[in-house]
């Protein structure tokens, strides 16, 4: 799950992380308001949105006063923000943070994750704050520093150390960064996040550390035991297909091609996709319904494919394992009777009990069309999603 | 000759009173594997299903001989059952279960690395050695006794790739889902080694999808070690970047971890990748 930055904050705050003094709005007049109570000076007015890359997009202002906040605030509020994360189809501006304008000397960057191959989380520190890390990481990996948290001794004093010196920290700011660092492992541990990114951490003249911008992300699998994030959840920034899957269990991910597809596993759906593609169409999602669905289940996934207007030919690629594949068919059966699917739908399964699968999909009259490997199914269903000639 | 499990190993199943371990413990005994006991805590002394039930792992290995246990505990628990496994000095541990968190992994990998556990998951379907026996979900009807082994991230796509070699008459030998979490206990690595030892496993079916570096990694090792054929597969040359495909391991990040650039690593490494997935089969009869 991710969250906004001024979400990210306030968590990081309680943990001991200064950060700007700031306040979030959601209409202009308060920005103006906002800002004047920060001073009535230089603010800084940023849009909220999950999507990397505001900057360059033009949702960061740096302002002189409080008229001039409202007016930044006014420009970005109900606007679609383009970033490279965000695609050229962009996020709605529905918040912006007014936050206190600081003279910066120097920008790093500060993270905590998790490792694969190390199986331990890790904290990386970098002077190239303020860019893209991945390009950071990609052209000179040798400016990246990183110590590894043992999961029984956690972040020790020595690690802490190591950093704040290749940040070329001196004096007091030593200290201070050890307390950040520290700060941040906190409140990862804590929230089971999968994520905290510090980019950047500034130093501001008169020698203060500052997180200027911060990014959670949490590990979806805890979010069970952590009922204070799930307020947190802006469902706005979700498509809203994939929010209304999550309330079934689905997992479903919208794409931008026409061809729907309903799979039985994560990795077998995503060779589904992969195979559409060779077979020269473009899938319209990625969705597994699980090793245990029942008859409702595959009921509500077909409604929620259906409602992708795009979906022009459905592939259904069944492995049947746990699922059986005449329970399988009881369900897209009663499915299509129930909603009228009004597009050629090709059914490919294998596995436990095909061949009483096979039969009531013959024997239900309905106008399904059948295949025996993935790549005729692919082929198939290529060739009945393509726009008639 | 197998690897990992065979028709000697004995079996205990952790949560065997729960939905899925019952059902997946009658599985495995009807598809000839020693099944000998299992352990739900609170439930020791009774019997489920013919089979003896413990509290602790410890009192089943000690009652039953077990030596080698699979794991159907919900999330919550399951790195505590890991943990648990790897304290009794079960030789293999099996961990079925989707859904723990990545914390919790982060401990039970600390405990799981100083002990004498292997560790097959979690977020895996097990395995099973054709003919003999097995320890987890893989549907055993559809294998036959062979001369290919498989290694894989992925439940389903493990199922085609077995359907595919036992269609085409070469069987496998033991198949292996190692999971698709970010920490599993067996990497890719792990299981070719075992593979190259294996007399009667002659080429190799190896299945990775986006994310992480262990299909790069193991492209290396494979360089450099592996003498057998292996055919790969990538899942995911057509996911998009920064999105969790399903399994927790399963995304791109940071332009990192793409389809492309595990299929390029293992091209170069000698390994026979095909593009779709409905090619292996037939890439692993080309290759033996």
């Amino acid at each position: 799950m991710k969250i906004h930055e001024y979400q990210g904050k306030a968590i990081l705050a309680k943990y001991g992380v200064p950060v700007p003094q700031g306040e979030v709005v959601f209409d202009a007049a308060s920005a103006r308001e906002a800002a004047k109570r920060l001073g009535g000076g230089v603010v800084v007015v940023k849009a909220q949105i999950h999507a990397g890359g505001r900057g360059k997009g033009g949702g960061v202002k740096v302002v002189q006063n409080a008229a001039e906040a409202e007016e930044a605030a006014r420009n970005m509020l109900g606007k679609k923000l383009v970033t490279y994360q965000t695609g050229p189809a962009g996020q709605v501006v529905t918040r912006v943070l007014v936050e206190q304008g600081l003279k910066i000397k120097k920008e790093m960057y500060l993270a905590v994750l998790i490792d694969r191959s190390s199986e331990r989380a890790v904290l990386m520190v970098s002077q190239e704050g303020g860019v893209e890390i991945e390009k950071v990481a990609a052209e000179t990996p040798e400016k990246i520093h990183k110590v590894f948290i043992h999961p029984a001794a956690g972040l020790s004093g020595f690690q802490t150390r190591q950093l704040a010196f290749a940040l070329d920290l001196e004096g007091p700011q030593i200290a201070a960064a050890g307390k950040v660092m520290n700060a941040i492992w906190e409140a990862f541990k804590n929230t089971d996040a999968s994520l905290v990114e510090i980019n950047p951490l500034i130093v501001t003249e008169d020698g203060a550390l500052l997180a200027l911008d911060a990014k959670m992300n949490f590990d979806d699998n805890a979010l069970y035991r952590h009922a204070e994030l799930k307020d947190l959840r802006d469902q706005a920034e979700e498509d809203p297909l994939e929010v209304e899957a999550s309330k079934f269990a689905l997992n479903y991910i919208k794409l931008d091609g026409t061809i729907g597809c309903m799979v039985n596993g994560a990795g077998l759906a995503m060779a589904t996709m992969d195979i559409i593609k060779l077979a020269g169409g473009s899938p319209a999602n990625f969705l597994d319904v699980g090793g245990g669905a029942n008859a409702e289940q595959i009921k509500n996934a077909f409604r929620i494919l259906m409602s992708d207007t795009s979906v022009k030919a459905v592939f259904i690629n069944i492995f049947g394992g746990i699922l059986r594949c005449d329970i399988l068919a009881e369900g897209v059966i009663a499915a299509v009777k129930d909603l009228g699917v009004p597009v050629p739908i090709v059914i490919r399964m294998e596995g436990t009990n095909v061949e009483k699968g096979k039969q009531m999909l013959r024997d239900s009259g309905l106008n399904f069309t059948t295949a025996d490997t993935m790549s005729e199914g692919a082929d198939r269903v290529v060739a009945l999603g393509a726009p008639a000639a | 000759m197998a690897v990992l499990i065979d028709k000697n190993t004995r079996l205990i199943v952790q949560g065997i009173t729960g939905r899925e371990g019952t059902f997946h413990a009658s599985q495995a005994q009807a598809y000839g594997t020693q099944v000998v006991g299992g352990v739900t805590p609170g439930k020791g002394g009774t019997t489920h299903e013919g089979w003896p039930v413990f509290n602790t792992v410890a009192d089943a290995v000690r009652e039953t001989g077990a030596n080698a246990s699979v794991i159907f505990v919900p999330p919550p628990f399951a790195a505590d059952a890991i943990m648990e496994a790897a304290d009794a000095q079960l030789p293999l541990a099996v961990c079925v279960t989707e859904g723990i968190p990545v914390l919790d992994m982060v401990k039970a990998m600390a405990v799981v690395r100083g002990s004498r556990t292997r560790l097959i998951g979690p977020n895996c379907p097990g395995l099973i050695t054709a003919g003999q026996a097995k320890a987890g979900i893989i549907p055993g009807h559809i294998c036959k006794e062979g001369r290919v082994g498989i290694v894989s991230k992925s439940g389903t796509l493990t199922y085609e790739a077995i359907h595919q070699l036992t269609k085409l008459g070469l069987g496998q030998t033991t198949c292996i889902g190692i999971g698709g979490d970010p920490l599993i206990g067996t990497s890719f690595i792990d299981a070719l080694g075992l593979f190259a030892e294996d007399a009667q496993t002659e080429a190799v079916v190896m299945i990775g999808e986006i994310g992480g570096s262990a299909e790069q990694e193991a492209a290396e090792w494979i360089r450099a070690n592996f003498k057998k054929p292996v055919v790969g597969f990538i899942a995911g040359q057509t996911a998009p970047p920064g999105r969790r495909m399903g399994h927790a391991g399963a995304i791109i990040s940071g332009g990192t971890g793409t389809a492309a650039e595990k299929m390029d690593a293992l091209t170069a490494a000698g390994v026979h990748v095909v593009k779709s997935p409905a090619d292996i089969g037939e890439a692993i009869r080309g290759a033996i």
